[in-house]
């Protein structure tokens, strides 16, 4: 296989874009990524995107991105894995240009979430659940991950307060982030006082619905210099699944899946948890921040509850977590999160993520899962001296 | 500089036109948010919190967009004064999303009820909340046009929250009456401007009982635009600055979002509080903005300057600039207040009286 870099990166704002619709948030965000690349052609492409059936009433958006593009008729192609369909057309794309089959292929993901009020959102985003097992019997997300933080707090004794400071820290980070939903920093009372949801996640613990679209231009590292001065590579990239119904999971508390892909893209890259310098974690829920720092090894087990509080995955600490303030603050348009996720490493390894630069990041580690962790991909990238 | 010539110039300054009379109503009922929260088993300090509301007037069986329309309007023609003839009224506008006949005027059975007619214009007006605010703006510019002497405007509502949905928390009943002249006046419209696009956040189609709303999309898109565009704009023609009012009154659907528009414009709490009933008033709909401007008029001193904004749906903002004459404070007194009419013994009411008062469970026949 031969290695892959990212040469070009290109995202909207994360918000209610109520001017703009699920092709101009793609176009917007595809067209920054060749700017900033500066190709003049594309081989091939992949959207990651969850649900524009049920959110505004559109399928087939891979020729459909591709012609508003302007880049017909390459090959286009949608991918689907839930909340983790940014990171999986990653890997498409990828894997595409390590084959050898194309050299230039621009990958990205977009969700247009606001079009449809808050019942429906909730109900798109359900289908990403085991519709026989969970959401016949009235199962939403809030009610899954509050399960989980449930499971969490009876096995660890992980409490409402390390929940509601994952919020407060991304929340810090989130408000140096000029893209993000919400740039406002919380005091720890006003997230544990918040509007509950589903006992314990109050709503300050949960990501919001959110429009956004993010995309990134791949090639051979090999040929990357002829478009940067700064590639980044991808050093590794995994993916696993878990049993879809909650129910079904050995451990309620672990994901699995994130363990798992971790485990894959690590012994891919050669690396361990240790020496990754900064990450973007999936934290749809602040439960999810904390299972999956423990499941991604950043954080021995016994510390990733209290791993918010004492610093330790803040900007400054020993492995800054989410420092773009995590789909919580910064937002959560599904489809795009795991190509937004991407871009934030990209730009911290390149040293420009302003106030919110991680000092001497060279490793960096990118985790985004679907549902409440039936899939998730972890892939990890690597500045080039 | 370009000098006109003489004859040019107009002979006589413009007819100066305003409030002759203003009157309010508003029913004596009064449900609180905890009592709807309580049967939907919602979270009552969140809706309180986030709709800065605590409760909200609600019409007794026998009141609707009618008879509020004739209280308050009798209430403006106790205030344009003794002498004061409502035949001399030329046109009846009332601006509602709640008149009780999708087919028959409201403002027909309102002119027999006040002595108006038959030689008068009458016209019933729908624009969501901005209804109330539309006829005020007409009537005023009639008289402007030397077409009508007096003209009758009023901004009524018995407006409907579908049950357990968030509107159910602040819909409520009110009206607010002005009297539009040219003489006598207690308050001069010194300027109007108007800020509209199709923006279809808020509707209700024919034949259904209860609006659709857009959600979130009725904030920053819709409501902020729109107020803000309206109060840009007049601000813009006149060189107005938000310093220069004593009192600002911006649509109300809830209590969050005029104070929020007024610190976006630059106007402070202190500014608009007098004229923000949304707290314990709820909603009134097209009634909103009007009867915030009759709580102002009711304690405003001669002089003072009235920035007054309203919101409707679908979407547009009216805005107005007023100035008050000498003659407020002889009229304030006239007719029952605002505020009297918001605080004296209210009666509160438990879900399920509300729920009959409301028509949402009916007796068997």
């Amino acid at each position: 296989m031969r290695d892959v870099a990212i040469i070009g990166v290109g995202m909207t704002n994360c918000g209610e874009l109520w001017e703009q619709s699920l092709r101009d948030l793609f176009v917007e965000a595809a067209l920054g990524a060749i700017d900033d690349a500066g190709v003049d052609h594309i081989d091939s492409m992949y959207v990651g995107c969850m649900s524009s059936g049920l959110f505004v009433g559109q399928e087939h958006i891979g020729p459909l991105m591709a012609d508003y593009l302007g880049m017909g008729p390459v090959p286009a192609t949608r991918v689907e894995s839930a909340c983790a369909s940014g990171s999986v057309a990653l890997r498409t794309g990828m894997l595409e240009v390590a084959s050898g089959a194309n050299d230039i292929v621009l990958v990205g993901g977009v969700e247009k979430m606001t079009d449809v009020g808050g019942d429906e959102a909730t109900y798109a985003l359900a289908t990403a659940a085991d519709q026989e097992l969970e959401v016949y019997h009235g199962i939403t997300f809030p009610g899954l991950y509050a399960m989980i933080a449930r499971a969490h707090m009876e096995t660890y004794g992980t409490t409402l307060e390390d929940l509601s400071w994952v919020s407060v820290k991304n929340h810090r980070h989130g408000a140096l982030n000029p893209k993000a939903q919400f740039p406002h920093e919380f005091t720890l009372e006003q997230v544990m006082n918040s509007t509950p949801v589903a006992d314990p996640l109050r709503l300050l613990h949960c990501s919001p619905v959110s429009d956004g679209a993010a995309a990134v231009l791949l090639c051979p590292l090999d040929q990357a210099k002829k478009y940067t001065d700064q590639p980044i590579k991808i050093l590794g990239t995994g993916q696993a699944t878990s049993p879809m119904a909650l129910a079904d999971r050995k451990d309620p508390a672990f994901l699995d899946s994130v363990q798992l892909s971790a485990e894959r893209a690590y012994s891919m890259a050669d690396v361990g948890p240790g020496d990754i310098d900064v990450a973007e974690v999936h934290d749809c829920f602040a439960i999810s921040e904390i299972c999956c720092i423990e499941a991604l090894g950043l954080v021995e087990r016994s510390q990733a509850a209290g791993a918010a509080a004492s610093g330790l995955t803040a900007i400054g600490g020993r492995i800054p977590v989410n420092t773009s303030g995590g789909l919580k603050a910064k937002g959560h348009p599904v489809g795009a999160t795991g190509i937004a996720q991407i871009i934030e490493i990209f730009e911290q390894l390149r040293g420009e993520s302003d106030a919110r630069q991680v000092q001497g990041a060279r490793l960096g580690l990118a985790q985004n899962m679907g549902g409440s962790g039936a899939s998730s991909v972890v892939h990890i990238l690597e500045r080039i001296e | 500089m370009v000098v006109s010539p003489q004859w040019l110039i107009p002979k006589e300054q413009p007819m100066a036109v305003g409030i002759v009379g203003y009157g309010a109503c508003i029913p004596k009922h009064r449900i609180k948010v905890e009592e709807i929260a309580k049967v939907w088993g919602a979270d009552a300090p969140s809706y309180k919190k986030g709709l800065q509301l605590r409760e909200k007037s609600v019409p007794a069986p026998d009141q609707d967009v009618i008879t509020l329309s004739v209280e308050a309007a009798r209430n403006a023609v106790m205030r344009a004064g003794d002498n004061f003839d409502p035949a001399s009224i030329g046109a009846i506008y009332i601006g509602s999303e709640s008149h009780p006949y999708a087919v028959k005027p409201s403002g027909t059975v309102v002119g027999e009820a006040l002595g108006v007619g038959p030689d008068v214009h009458v016209a019933d007006f729908e624009f969501a909340c901005k209804a109330g605010s539309e006829g005020m703006f007409v009537a005023a510019n009639l008289v402007k046009a030397g077409a009508i002497e007096y003209g009758l405007a009023i901004g009524a509502d018995t407006s409907q929250g579908a049950p357990g949905d968030a509107l159910e928390y602040s819909a409520s009943a009110g009206a607010a009456a002005y009297i539009m002249g040219a003489k006598k006046l207690v308050a001069t419209i010194d300027h109007t401007f108007s800020f509209t696009t199709d923006t279809p956040d808020f509707w209700r189609r024919e034949y259904e009982h209860y609006p659709q709303h857009a959600g979130r999309f009725t904030g920053e898109p819709a409501y902020f635009k729109h107020t803000m565009g309206a109060t840009k704009g007049i601000l813009d023609q006149t060189g107005a600055k938000p310093g220069d009012f004593d009192f600002a009154v911006f649509h109300q659907p809830n209590g969050k979002f005029p104070m929020r528009v007024g610190k976006m414009l630059g106007f402070k709490r202190e500014q608009i509080e007098t004229g923000w009933l949304v707290p314990t008033l709820g909603n009134t709909y097209s009634g909103a903005s009007p009867l915030g401007l009759t709580a102002v008029l009711d304690v405003a001193k001669p002089g003072n300057k009235i920035m007054m904004c309203s919101y409707g749906s679908g979407s547009g903002s009216d805005s107005f600039i007023l100035t008050v004459k000498d003659r407020i404070t002889e009229v304030q007194n006239k007719a029952v207040t605002t505020r009297s009419l918001l605080d004296d013994n209210p009666i509160y009411l438990e879900y399920g009286a509300y729920a009959k008062f409301r028509h949402k469970i009916l007796k068997a026949d």
